[in-house]
């Protein structure tokens, strides 16, 4: 049996409101999936849940890693830290800003423990000379400048350099399964060109991707096995490339017709978003 | 002080015979708790000063005695009958290395501090066997006829250039504790840098001939002559461990015309300490004046180190950490008053406070009538870790000329969800990420730091944080 990762039934809320209504989802290893849907309708939300969030809670339904033993993992019960331990990885749509700490020293602490599961605080890092050159060698296939390593963890980036320093991240990480949230957005058209080679570059058949994208450019090079179309906090719908086209091209106004009760939940999600604003 | 009589102590009895000339003069001196005349007298009778120094000691008690106790900062809650002012280093012998708390040995070995110093920083030696580490260095100095000896010894060998500024830049009567420490000051360093001598490397107190054990009371004079330049390194960033819970400081400073003097200052007190301590610079024409101070542990800190900017040109910096824990009070900050036109100042400070510490910024930007042209810019981030913990910042401006430019920044931010959880989501642990974001809010004053002592401060910082989370 193939290593996945299975999300079943998953029901997710935000301070007692429920955004995801059972969500089914099963990522293989070396499978690319992409996620689409209008905006709200719950693609962050997935990803928040999947690399546990303290503030997504999750009220209903299961998320499991499964190893190639066919042994599951439940990944509900473990915190974020083991979570991309276990080989899980969420390339933010919004990365924060650490202010005074370098990338490098962030990515060798991360590096490190991703790849001693077992590590303990306090133990050695991976050496600083072997380190130093993967993320040399790493960053030039990226096209980023090597002074980029010694800036402040996202601060002060363009959106572009947020992005780019991201997809390192996942070079660096090498996860099982990557969740990249809207990685293309803010992106010129140069730019995602870049970004989707890299990730299919990076991706190849180790790892199983999820990319939430609203276009099709990002695809290019990372043809997803299955589209999924989110609306109303559920996946209403699967199909092949041709779906993302079709999605791109000609927007929702198909998926809300053919699923009314979704489009009604997404619209009441809608409201309820309007009364809170302060809510993200 | 009862004196253990078991190996280790012997041991470094035989050391301080081989070191400390003041072994050979006879011992009139019976330690005593308590603060009076007649304790003060002894003190000079003991160290045997001159008569000025003793007066200027028992002025000093005077002014102490007539003194109330200050009504803000924090609560002091001491009582100065139960105190030793003065102990002869053969007395401060009296603990053994059995007697240090295991807390204190474990954070030695954490920081990698060396056998030879542990003791010495643990008062378990009372000197640091400087001629045989730091001979060379001090050959080098003496050829540049720089003076860097102990206070006590300066008033022996350099009176006349001691008196000119002792207790000048900090009268006795500055408060109640610069009183206090003018009456039984000990220990200390006297540093002299000629004109025009730049000295490369940091000088500090384990370089000196004679270093006595960190004093409670010690008292710090150093001059920079015209175009000179020096960085003295105060302390360590070891834990100062003491039995006794009062330190009361005072350091003076004078930068003659363009020179430059910064000091460095990384204390990092038992958690029974009452760390009281008055330290202030004069700068003249075009000098520098630099001071950068972290505040570790301790019960409570008082501690705001001031530039005087005498004269046009003159600049004073001040960067301080405060890291308040669990029983810890740091009442720390700054103080800039610009005297003459076209004098610059700059104030940051950073501060942490957690498991229900209290860290406040307390600082003072006094612009004198005249003094055009001047700047002056204070920013000060707090960072509070969890709800129990509190921060505070009194920021007092007082400008008494119209033409110049005075900026005040403050911030206070708890340690973010998101920014944990970013750093979580990247595999690193709770304490990982909370001692990552706690570096990052600090670095900016850290990479000031001599490089070994950056080092030791973010070692510092992850063994505060360490138990913090969960």
């Amino acid at each position: 049996m193939s290593e996945r990762l299975e999300i079943k039934n998953l029901h997710v809320a935000v301070e007692g409101r429920e955004i995801l209504k059972g969500v089914n989802l099963t990522i293989g290893r070396g499978e690319i999936h992409a996620l689409m849907g209008p905006n709200g309708s719950g693609k962050s939300t997935l990803g928040y849940a999947i690399m546990g969030h303290p503030t997504y809670e999750v009220t209903a339904g299961s998320i499991e890693l499964i190893d190639a033993e066919g042994t599951a993992h439940d990944v509900l019960n473990m915190e974020p830290d083991a979570r991309a331990r276990a080989g899980v990885f969420l390339a933010f749509q919004r990365p924060m800003a650490i202010p005074g700490v370098r990338l490098a020293d962030f990515l060798r602490h991360s590096v490190t423990n991703v790849r001693n599961p077992d590590r303990k605080e306090g133990q050695e890092l991976m050496p600083m000379r072997e380190f130093r050159g993967e993320l040399k060698d790493k960053m030039q296939e990226l096209s980023m400048d090597s002074d980029f390593a010694r800036r402040y963890v996202n601060d002060g980036f363009s959106g572009g350099e947020m992005k780019r320093a991201e997809i390192l991240q996942l070079a660096m990480l090498r996860p099982r399964f990557a969740i990249l949230d809207e990685t293309d957005s803010g992106l010129d058209a140069d730019a995602v060109r870049l970004a989707s080679e890299s990730i299919a570059r990076i991706g190849g058949a180790e790892m199983g991707i999820l990319i939430i994208t609203h276009h099709e450019q990002l695809l290019e090079h990372n043809i997803p096995l299955q589209t999924h179309v989110m609306l109303g906090g559920r996946i209403v719908e699967s199909g092949g490339p041709e779906l993302a086209a079709e999605l791109h091209k000609q927007g929702y106004e198909r998926i809300r017709k053919a699923y009314p009760e979704a489009a009604a939940a997404e619209e009441e999600m809608e409201a309820e978003r309007r009364l809170e604003p302060a809510a993200n | 002080m009862a004196t253990d009589t078991n190996e280790s102590s012997t041991l470094a009895l035989g050391e301080i015979n081989k070191y400390d000339f003041r072994t050979n003069t006879p011992t009139i001196f019976k330690a005593r708790r308590g603060l009076d005349a007649t304790i003060v007298a002894q003190i000079s009778e003991m160290k045997r000063e001159p008569g000025w120094m003793r007066d200027f000691r028992l002025k000093s008690l005077d002014i102490f005695n007539s003194k109330p106790m200050p009504i803000w900062g924090g609560n002091i809650g001491i009582d100065f009958q139960d105190i030793f002012y003065y102990l002869k280093p053969a007395e401060q012998q009296g603990k053994s290395w059995d007697d240090v708390p295991e807390e204190i040995k474990k954070t030695f070995d954490r920081l990698g501090i060396p056998e030879a110093e542990r003791k010495f920083l643990a008062g378990v030696k009372a000197q640091f066997e400087s001629e045989v580490v730091y001979g060379s260095l001090q050959e080098d100095l003496a050829k540049k006829g720089v003076i860097f000896t102990d206070t006590d010894t300066a008033v022996r060998e350099h009176p006349d250039l001691l008196r000119e500024y002792f207790g000048k830049i900090i009268p006795p009567s500055d408060n109640k504790f610069a009183a206090l420490n003018s009456a039984v000051w000990s220990g200390g360093s006297f540093i002299y840098v000629p004109k025009g001598v730049s000295i490369e490397f940091p000088l500090q107190a384990y370089f000196r001939i004679n270093a006595e054990s960190m004093g409670q009371f010690e008292r710090t004079l150093i001059i920079v002559d015209e175009g000179a330049q020096v960085h003295y390194v105060e302390g360590c960033t070891a834990p100062m461990y003491s039995t006794e819970s009062l330190h009361s400081a005072v350091v003076e400073i004078v930068v003659k015309k363009h020179g430059r003097c910064r000091y460095t200052t990384i204390q990092n007190w038992a958690n029974n300490i009452y760390n009281l301590v008055t330290k202030r610079a004069l700068a003249y024409e075009g000098a520098m004046m630099e001071w950068i101070d972290g505040n570790l542990g301790s019960h409570l800190t008082m501690k705001y180190p001031a530039v005087y900017m005498m004269e046009p040109g003159a600049r004073g910096e001040i960067l301080s950490i405060a890291f308040a824990s669990a029983g810890q009070h740091q009442d720390a900050g700054a103080k800039l008053v610009h005297a003459a036109p076209n004098t610059f100042g700059r104030i940051v400070s950073k501060s942490i406070s957690k498991n229900g510490g209290r860290s406040s910024y307390r600082g003072l930007v006094r612009v004198e009538p005249g003094a055009k042209k001047s700047r002056s810019s204070v920013v000060c981030d707090a960072l509070i870790l969890d709800d129990a913990s509190r921060s505070d910042t009194y920021p007092y401006i007082e400008i008494e000329e119209q033409d110049v430019s005075i900026g005040h920044e403050a911030s206070v931010s708890k340690i973010g969800e998101e920014q944990l959880f970013y750093l979580m989501s990247r595999g690193l642990s709770e304490a990982e990420a909370s001692t990552m974001i706690v570096g990052g809010f600090i670095e900016p004053l850290v990479k000031e730091l001599p490089m070994e002592y950056a080092v030791e401060m973010n070692r510092l910082i992850e063994l505060q944080m360490e138990g913090s989370v969960g």
